[in-house]
């Protein structure tokens, strides 16, 4: 295992995060304290988090309406998260973005996205940036199933290759784009296939393996270092709570989720390849689970007691002048 | 003498200016280069452009700062979002304006929301070149005025000059503003000229203009139609009517004030618009007369504009579909 005793605790504490706070916001929105839609990335933990443990905060990444978990996994501060959900102008977007466009650029992270497909051309934009200025940044769209039927996936993917930009592309495979089964409306086998049409190289991954995941973006990422341009990553993964809170589910079987949370959940992944390798003990583990809880809790309690939002700020920030 | 240039001259000594003075600045499109720089087959210098505003600027500043992209507007919008988003400065190039059918996303939901989506941390300076209107002969698909559809959309800005010394400062402050803009030019007064200043200059967004000065009448244009005012200005005052001449020129932010100047002044007013008249700013400066300038007003504001109907090919039928200086004289008139 090339992975210090450290590192591994982090990805396993992100992850851990990712769970956590997901499973929080399914809580509160049953409670009825949360407002608009939710789309919970409960399940995917490892792709976030295995691809983001080779980025910097100069390394931008766009998400989807499913961003919670790269935001965590980009390092946006979880309170602020929070507070945002809540609708608080402590939020990290003041309570003006909410869960599809939360957002923290200082983290290099540009935005989860309302519009299925539109973070796959901003981040060819950002790679676009960081090759021009040679500051040594890739950047990385993370999107869905779904997002590679929309004509951005494809245009965008076009115009990476021909000018050779360090984007690293990523799609989620949860097996359903919103209720419909992805092999209804996809005619590939592997969305990796896809990456042909570009001369783009392209891996599946094993979405559920942070260490599968963790070491085909490293090649990929690497590569893009190097100037040897962008990547399509087919990470195959599973979402545990539906396309979004209250989603009925009427379109798979009950075990379905079950099951893969019994075989392939990437938490359990993590920690059984960690332990069998003596690079952590279960207690460790346990320890970073209580923190995160106790993290968690706090703060839903600071964004609960975070002031609303005024007026004036209906009208703030719309330009930057004029 | 003043220096005479014509209206694609004056944008192309803007792009080189804006790239010269800040390194951040690079354009994208179609055909920008157009092919240039083929040295191997004595090719350096190509198209620049549907219109040549682009045209020596490949040659310039090289093929990282002028770049041809695909036939993909969707996709290298995005992708200037995206840059913008990041750290540059992207002027993109839209061949026509009526392709935002296939390519609204980036400047709908990306570009004009970001900044405020992400509580005022983003900053998109982004220019969006495009042509629009009609003149060429071009019809239904490549001569829509549809800025009417950018001035709706809080978070852009939407400017059109009518003239080439305003062109090159409207582009180079558009340019240097921090939001996004969509800067039209209408695509029958590319290959007019006139008076451009020399060197670095900048027209203020949101800033009107009086092209004509007059006491009986305002004449509100945008673009071409401030030609057609000014032609129209002329025939009234053979009539013994003195007409004043507003240029709008930025569309959105709207100087509102320099209308309700003019109508204070005159105390009639025509707009005049390229643009079919539903959800116009046709319709917005008649509705800011009625509200807030009621008081001004000796007759009802008339609205002069482009029929609801798709432009016309045949250019018996384009000619009759324009707004014309005829039409205006007859506004005029019927209001007296």
């Amino acid at each position: 295992m090339d992975l210090s005793r450290d590192a591994l605790l982090d990805a396993y504490r992100q992850m851990r995060t990712i769970r956590g706070f997901e499973e929080k916001l399914a809580e509160l929105v049953t409670a009825g304290k949360l407002a608009g839609f939710l789309h919970l990335y409960a399940g995917e933990e490892a792709v976030a988090v295995g691809v983001c443990s080779h980025l910097s905060d100069r390394d931008i990444v766009t998400s989807t309406h499913r961003g919670h978990g790269h935001c965590i996994a980009k390092g946006v501060d979880v309170r602020g998260m929070m507070a945002e959900l809540f609708g608080r102008s402590t939020g990290i977007c003041k309570g003006k973005g909410g869960s599809m466009h939360i957002a923290d650029l200082d983290r290099g992270m540009l935005g989860a996205n309302g519009i299925v497909g539109a973070g796959i051309p901003l981040a060819t934009g950002a790679a676009l940036t960081a090759k021009l200025k040679r500051n040594g940044g890739v950047a990385v769209a993370f999107f869905g199933d779904g997002a590679t039927n929309q004509g951005q996936f494809h245009e965008a993917l076009n115009i990476a290759a021909v000018w050779c930009l360090p984007a690293i592309y990523v799609v989620e495979n949860n097996g359903y784009g919103e209720a419909t089964p992805t092999e209804f409306v996809t005619p590939v086998k592997d969305i990796a296939e896809r990456a042909a049409s570009y001369a783009m190289p392209s891996a599946v991954v094993d979405g559920m393996d942070f260490f599968d995941v963790r070491a085909k973006a490293g090649e990929a990422i690497a590569r893009a270092r190097e100037g040897g341009g962008p990547t399509l990553l087919e990470c195959k993964t599973y979402r545990y709570y539906g396309h979004y809170v209250g989603d009925p589910l009427t379109y798979r079987r009950k075990e379905e989720a079950e099951e893969v949370r019994q075989l392939r959940d990437p938490l359990d992944l993590l920690e059984r390849r960690a332990v069998e390798a003596g690079v952590v003990d279960a207690d460790a583990l346990r320890a970073i689970d209580g923190e995160v809880a106790a993290e968690l809790e706090a703060a839903v309690a600071w964004a609960e007691q975070s002031p609303l939002p005024t007026a004036d700020d209906v009208l703030r920030d719309v330009y930057v002048s004029g | 003498m003043p220096r005479q240039m014509l209206f694609v001259q004056a944008i192309n000594e803007a792009l080189h200016i804006a790239m010269q003075t800040d390194p951040d600045v690079i354009l994208l499109g179609e055909d920008i280069a157009g092919g240039g720089g083929r040295k191997e087959q004595g090719i350096e210098e190509a198209w620049g452009g549907i219109m040549g505003a682009t045209k020596g600027l490949y040659k310039a500043f090289g093929p990282e700062r002028v770049l041809d992209t695909p036939i993909s507007e969707m996709g290298f919008l995005g992708v200037a979002v995206g840059a913008a988003a990041t750290g540059l400065r992207p002027v993109a190039e839209l061949m026509f304006m009526d392709f935002l059918g296939v390519s609204l996303d980036p400047l709908l939901n990306q570009a004009a929301k970001l900044r405020y989506m992400f509580g005022g941390k983003a900053r998109v300076p982004l220019t969006v070149r495009t042509s629009s209107g009609a003149g060429l002969r071009s019809a239904a698909q490549h001569s829509q005025t549809l800025y009417g559809i950018t001035i709706a959309i809080p978070g852009l800005k939407t400017v059109c000059p009518s003239t080439p010394a305003d062109a090159k400062g409207l582009l180079l402050a558009s340019i240097r503003d921090d939001d996004p803009v969509v800067f039209c030019e209408p695509k029958s007064l590319m290959f007019t000229g006139g008076e451009v200043p020399e060197g670095d200059y900048t027209v203020p967004l949101g800033e009107a203009a009086v092209v004509r000065e007059g006491s009986d009448v305002s004449l509100v244009g945008v673009g071409k139609t401030v030609h057609i005012a000014l032609e129209a200005a002329e025939a009234l005052a053979a009539d013994g009517t003195s007409a004043e001449v507003l240029d709008l020129r930025s569309l959105q932010p709207l100087d509102e004030e320099a209308i309700l100047a003019t109508l204070a002044k005159t105390g009639r007013l025509v707009v005049i618009d390229e643009a079919p008249p539903r959800c116009s700013i046709a319709s917005d400066v008649a509705a800011l007369c009625v509200d807030r300038g009621f008081d001004s007003l000796n007759a009802p504001v008339k609205r002069v504009t482009a029929p609801h109907a798709p432009v016309p090919f045949s250019p018996t039928l384009e000619d009759l579909f324009v707004p014309s200086a005829q039409h205006v004289v007859a506004a005029v008139r019927s209001m007296s």
